[in-house]
């Protein structure tokens, strides 16, 4: 059977903020700054880049942390401050935004594609349980795409990974929690 | 906001950081002592939401007080007395079996406080609870998860969790216990009325130890002090540990 594919709604909201933003060139620039636990990945393909703002020459960037306790967000929160600098952006701050919390859904379609090469299945790569958390087995292997695989832990190399050990190529793998 | 009303806010955002402070500190001290590396790294993944609360509490503190303080000023340069957590996040950590089972009735505890805290008229506290229910769902699963395991495991392993439980059973009522900040606040709509939490906690929990073939203890001595600053010995150990390098070193950075 052969379904359309259809873009995630929420992906869909991100994108139209992104392409009528009236500083459009910045959400660009701001594609060169990773994550620095999964440096495949964008703060823009993660979905924690949340907005751009430039009120005269000052630039304000939001930024919204995947978990209460992610390290991440201080380097990230140096990094974006220093990608704006080098291209001459010297007025500038970046908040943190907790509300709406931060969803896995946020994360773009080509985000997706990045996490699977890169070793890391992504969150729709499993089935949720009924309560919507990680369930304990049968999340796809990105090694070898089998399903017969189980889940070792649900806490990873980050709170936002759990990990997996596939049965079939006998590697094991981290997934990218839904949350 | 009146005056009252910000300085009742203030001090209980100071409470649940404590809490969450106190309670992060006490579960880092796994990390590298875990029983196998997968649980060593859960807890440190644990531990660090923990942090991260108390970080955004202590924040929030911080700008009502708008005195200055930072969010550091708020977990390193207060002493014990000024500490307000519950006496249950400082217990030691114990054996591994304390320590699920301590996450266990905290867990379950989260799990009904935050979904009511997200509804608090207050903005600022109601966004950080909604954040911190997403991972108190994760926790809460792997604590009953260990709690089944141990209670119904070997002979060592259920003496060990059924003891944990009944030394742990007496600090969980300052749980659910309001004093008149609290009052307060809960009226106002901004905190949580959490002696509405006991009868649902004590079912879920009830559910899980029956499940886990320990017996339920009596409710027969209780402790509290936690939320005035009276502490059990172990806050002060505590203390000392996590705030040793701030306080030696000041604005010391790397």
């Amino acid at each position: 059977m052969s379904a359309i594919p259809l873009m995630p709604e929420e992906h869909y909201r991100r994108l139209q903020q992104r392409d009528s933003s009236e500083v459009k060139e910045l959400w660009d620039l701001l594609d060169e700054v990773k994550d620095p636990e999964i440096p495949v990945l964008s703060i823009w393909d993660l979905g924690i880049l949340r907005d751009i703002e430039r009120q005269g020459e000052h630039i304000i960037v939001t930024i919204t942390p995947t978990y209460s306790g992610c390290p991440a967000m201080d380097t990230i929160t140096e990094d974006v401050k220093a990608a704006l600098s080098a291209k001459g952006y010297d007025s500038h701050e970046v908040k943190m935004q907790l509300s709406p919390a931060w969803s896995s859904e946020w994360m773009s379609p080509e985000g997706r594609r990045k996490l699977r090469h890169y070793g890391v299945a992504p969150p729709e790569d499993a089935d949720a349980t009924e309560d919507g958390l990680t369930p304990d087995a049968h999340a796809l292997c990105p090694h070898c795409g089998s399903s017969d695989t189980r889940l070792l832990s649900e806490f990873g190399s980050t709170a936002c990974k759990a990990l997996f050990q596939c049965q079939a190529c006998k590697e094991t793998f981290d997934y990218f929690k839904k949350i | 906001m009146s005056d009252t009303i910000k300085d009742a806010t203030l001090e209980y955002a100071v409470r649940l950081g404590d809490d969450a402070n106190v309670l992060g500190h006490r579960i880092s001290e796994w990390v590298s002592h875990g029983p196998f590396l997968e649980e060593d790294i859960a807890y440190a993944n644990v531990a660090l939401d923990y942090i991260g609360r108390a970080r955004m509490f202590y924040g929030y503190a911080s700008e009502l007080a708008d005195d200055g303080r930072t969010e550091d000023d708020f977990a390193y340069m207060r002493d014990d007395r000024q500490y307000h957590n519950l006496l249950l996040m400082e217990m030691p950590r114990g054996d591994f079996a304390y320590s699920q089972v301590r996450q266990l009735l905290i867990d379950v505890y989260y799990n009904l406080l935050l979904p009511k805290l997200a509804e608090s008229r207050d903005d600022t506290l109601a966004a950080i609870a909604a954040k911190a229910i997403k991972e108190s769902r994760y926790h809460l699963r792997r604590s009953r998860d260990w709690v089944l395991r141990l209670g119904d495991g070997t002979e060592e392993s259920h003496r060990r969790t059924q003891a944990a439980l009944d030394s742990l059973w007496g600090y969980t009522h300052e749980m659910f216990e309001m004093d008149e900040t609290e009052r307060l606040l809960a009226d106002k709509g901004i905190a949580v009325d959490t002696t509405r939490l006991r009868d649902e906690w004590h079912r879920q929990v009830s559910s899980i130890l029956t499940e886990a073939t320990l017996s339920v203890p009596e409710d027969g001595w209780a402790v509290r002090g936690g939320r005035i600053g009276y502490h059990t010995e172990n806050l002060g150990h505590l203390l000392t540990e996590m705030q040793f390098v701030h306080r030696s070193y000041p604005g010391c950075q790397w």
